[in-house]
């Protein structure tokens, strides 16, 4: 972890960067922003952690815990809304097994995320999964992806 | 030179990808490599990824040109393309039932593209292909035989208003931008694009990411800046990756860096990628967040073009503002002026999207009236449904009734009726869309997204919020919608920036054409729509029911109970409501009521 913080910091100083691309680099290298990696700058930087912690907050982007292996992303755009994402979405919690107020399944499978629009707003509704764009989604594409995530993280063991 | 004679075009616009342009780009890739395939032959083939072609709802659109001649085909994936290359490309007979009809017709006809000249026609990472279709030839005018006020009474004569949403006109902004005097000065590019539900900047930054570059140029030397940011968001990556190819091709062409065109003008520009907050799309909020703050607002106590980035005189324009400089400079502002109203010159983009059957990216002369769009244009709603109102600014926007289908689209008659211009996202609601919800859904929205700096916009956005969730739970009360209407007043009245002010705007909007369904969910306990959750049963009908069990095995809750091939039953104490029975019945034996 420590040498991945050190490649950070120089990016810092050579980009003229500021608390925001510090974290983008975080989250990038970690999946998330691991309270340690916090510390650690801002002793460095001697920069307060609630400043870092301020700004992750306030950005969708930044997560302050782990996220599962394998990423959903709901689509909550207006688009997607009005062709029925709000369903999709509730429908997938279900099936996952992941409580209203959670993202992420219990057994850190699955993370099911929102976003406001990904600009692809013709092909409403639409799902990201592990980075791949599904469009036009329906609850039958969209149980049989998830169909095969499970069946594969079952062979792929952790 | 090779791959003049036939020259294929695959739309990778936001649409294209989506619908698996790249996968039809590889199948032709293979086709044409294809040992049958006399090798010379596949030399004079040239593959061309471009932008948005517009037309979305029918991806992937190919586009085969053979000697001049142009076929466009629509709908294509990787399994159509074998015949493609054999029936077309090699026997020169066009594959007739796949080429684009009627729709692909209609939506062109009544467009007139300016920002979008180039997207769906270059190659976007090609900078020659942008050189040879006129480009860079208005920032070499602006820079070598203009003078900044020069191009400041151009662009006010074009009469361009800023495409953010407010439209302020751009010419007064760059004017005050060039007036004030100081040894740092920067331009920004909002690349933001907040309005969940649109796609007009991301289609350009990732479609004709060097028209943005040069119109920051034209601009930086307007008002004398030598440093530029593009901000775009977290969620555009190939947006991000396009702009800065763009710029690295830029400064090695040395049109960007020291000495541009060799007139000792310097200009550099540096992209900044936003990590998601609606309310960076706010200029002071953006500002901040390039200094690696939380992207709040401040108060305007004195203009950016006076204090803005780092306390610096700043000049700050929309994505698609930038993208129709090159033009107004090269033809002119009287032409850019006459394309539109009397207020407003040009065009507009817009994202139409929702439940209408030419979904996609167009541009359209202001002043032109929404009939046309949604009608002639978009070519209706799908599936025979009819309109219900048509959505425009997004969240800070409101919802225009289908009765007022022929007012003209511009700035100010868009205000009138009770909703705004907005950045362009034009999204179609046709009967099966709930008002109450779609009011809710945008509220949810923006009570998410406020800064939570002021506090009409932070509690009192909350406590409509709470209002509409009871109204369309079924809980709510006499007195709710005036309730809301007061809330919104002073909200609208006192918050500190664009993002409270606006934010009543969809409740607003509805209540004024809706009232109705308002009524409805509070007196009745009715969605007339059938949408929301709490008002609605699923029933299924005996006659209709062959027993076949889909709908058992579907339901996540166990709620419905029945032997094969008799018909099923639907414990109501059980369902969640969660419709998924509905969608999977091939009988349209589940009543939905
Ligand atoms: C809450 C809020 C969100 C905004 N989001 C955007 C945005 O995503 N993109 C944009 O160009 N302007 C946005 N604006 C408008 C900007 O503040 C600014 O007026 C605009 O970018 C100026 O450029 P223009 O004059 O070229 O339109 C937003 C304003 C508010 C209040
Ligand atoms: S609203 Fe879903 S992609 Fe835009």
């Amino acid at each position: 972890m420590k040498k991945i913080l050190e490649k950070i910091l120089k990016n810092y100083y050579e980009n003229e960067g500021n608390v925001i691309s510090i974290l983008q680099d975080i989250e990038e290298n970690f999946g998330y922003i691991p309270e340690e990696a916090i510390n650690w700058f801002s002793k460095k930087l001697d920069i307060p952690a609630s400043r870092f912690f301020g700004t992750a907050t306030f950005y969708s982007q930044f997560h302050l815990k782990p996220k599962g292996k394998n990423i959903l992303t709901v689509c909550r755009g207006t688009a997607c809304h009005v062709k029925g994402s709000e369903r999709l979405i509730n429908r997938i919690l279900m099936e996952l097994d992941i409580p209203p107020e959670e993202d992420t399944s219990e057994d850190g499978k699955f993370t099911v995320e929102r976003v406001a629009c990904i600009g692809t707003c013709s092909m409403a509704p639409v799902v990201v999964i592990n980075g791949r764009v599904l469009n036009k989604v329906t609850l039958d594409k969209l149980f049989k992806e998830i169909e095969k995530l499970k069946k594969r993280s079952k062979y792929v063991r952790g | 030179m090779s791959g003049d004679n036939i020259k294929i075009k695959i739309c990778m616009g936001p649409g294209g990808i989506a619908a698996g342009g790249n996968d039809v780009i590889e199948a032709f890739k293979g086709q044409l490599t294809n040992q049958r395939i006399n090798a010379s032959f596949g030399e004079q083939c040239s593959l061309h990824q471009v932008g948005c072609r517009g037309l979305c709802a029918k991806d992937v659109l190919v586009e085969i040109i053979i000697d001049g001649k142009e076929t466009i085909y629509e709908n294509i994936n990787p399994e159509k393309v074998p015949r493609i290359v054999k029936e077309h490309i090699l026997g020169d007979n066009p594959v007739k039932e796949w080429i684009a009809g009627e729709d692909y017709d209609n939506f062109k006809k009544k467009q007139i593209k300016v920002v979008l000249s180039h997207c769906g026609e270059i190659d976007p990472e090609d900078m020659n292909a942008y050189i040879e279709a006129g480009g860079y030839k208005a920032a070499h005018k602006a820079l070598t035989s203009m003078s900044p006020s020069e191009i400041v009474e151009t662009v006010k004569t074009s009469n361009l208003r800023g495409r953010g949403g407010a439209g302020f006109p751009t010419g007064l902004k760059w004017e005050l931008g060039l007036r004030i005097k100081s040894d740092v000065k920067y331009v920004i590019c909002n690349g933001d694009e907040g309005d969940p539900g649109a796609f007009m900047d991301r289609s350009v930054m990732e479609g004709d990411p060097h028209s943005v570059i040069e119109g920051m140029i034209i601009c930086a030397k307007a008002t004398e800046s030598h440093k530029g940011y593009i901000y775009v968001r977290a969620e555009y990556p190939l947006a991000v990756k396009r702009l800065q190819q763009a710029i690295d091709q830029c400064l090695q062409k040395g049109y960007l860096g020291k000495n541009i065109f060799d007139t000792g003008f310097d200009f550099d520009i540096r992209i900044f990628q936003g990590a998601g907050a609606f309310v960076c799309g706010e200029a002071t909020a953006l500002m901040r967040s390039i200094e690696g703050k939380r992207g709040m607002p401040t108060p305007k106590l004195w203009r950016s073009a006076e204090k803005g980035l780092w306390e610096k005189p700043t000049v700050l324009n929309n994505v698609e503002t930038f993208a129709n400089i090159p033009k107004i400079i090269l033809n002119g502002g009287d032409w850019f002026r006459n394309l539109g109203t009397e207020r407003s010159g040009g065009t507009k983009v817009f994202s139409l999207t929702g439940n209408i059957k030419n979904s996609g990216l167009i541009e359209v002369p202001l002043g032109i009236s929404l009939r046309e769009i949604i009608y002639d244009i978009g070519g209706g709603i799908e599936g025979g449904r009819s309109l219900k109102a048509v959505q425009t600014g997004g969240p800070s926007g409101g919802c225009i009734p289908a009765a007022l289908l022929d007012i003209e689209v511009d700035y100010e008659s868009l205000a009138k009726v009770g909703s705004i211009m907005g950045s362009g996202g034009m999204v179609v609601l046709d009967e099966t869309n709930c008002m109450v919800n779609t009011a809710k859904f945008f509220l949810e929205f923006t009570q998410a997204e406020s800064c939570g700096k002021c506090t009409p916009c932070r509690i009192g956005t909350k406590r409509m919020l709470e209002i509409l969730e009871r109204i369309t739970n079924g809980n709510g009360k006499e007195g709710d919608i005036e309730l809301l209407e007061d809330l919104g007043s002073h909200i609208r009245a006192t918050s500190l920036c664009g993002l409270g002010m606006t934010a009543p705007n969809p409740v607003l909007s509805t209540i004024r054409y809706f009232r109705d369904e308002y009524e409805a969910h509070i007196k009745d306990r009715k969605c007339p729509a059938l949408v929301c959750r709490n008002l609605i049963t699923y029933s299924i009908i005996e006659e209709e029911c062959t027993g076949c069990g889909a709908c058992k095995r579907a339901c996540p809750v166990d709620s419905i109970r029945g032997v094969r091939k008799k018909p099923h039953k639907i414990d109501p104490e059980l369902c969640v409501k969660c419709g998924t029975c509905f969608d999977v019945c091939k009988f349209k034996a589940i009543l939905k009521a």
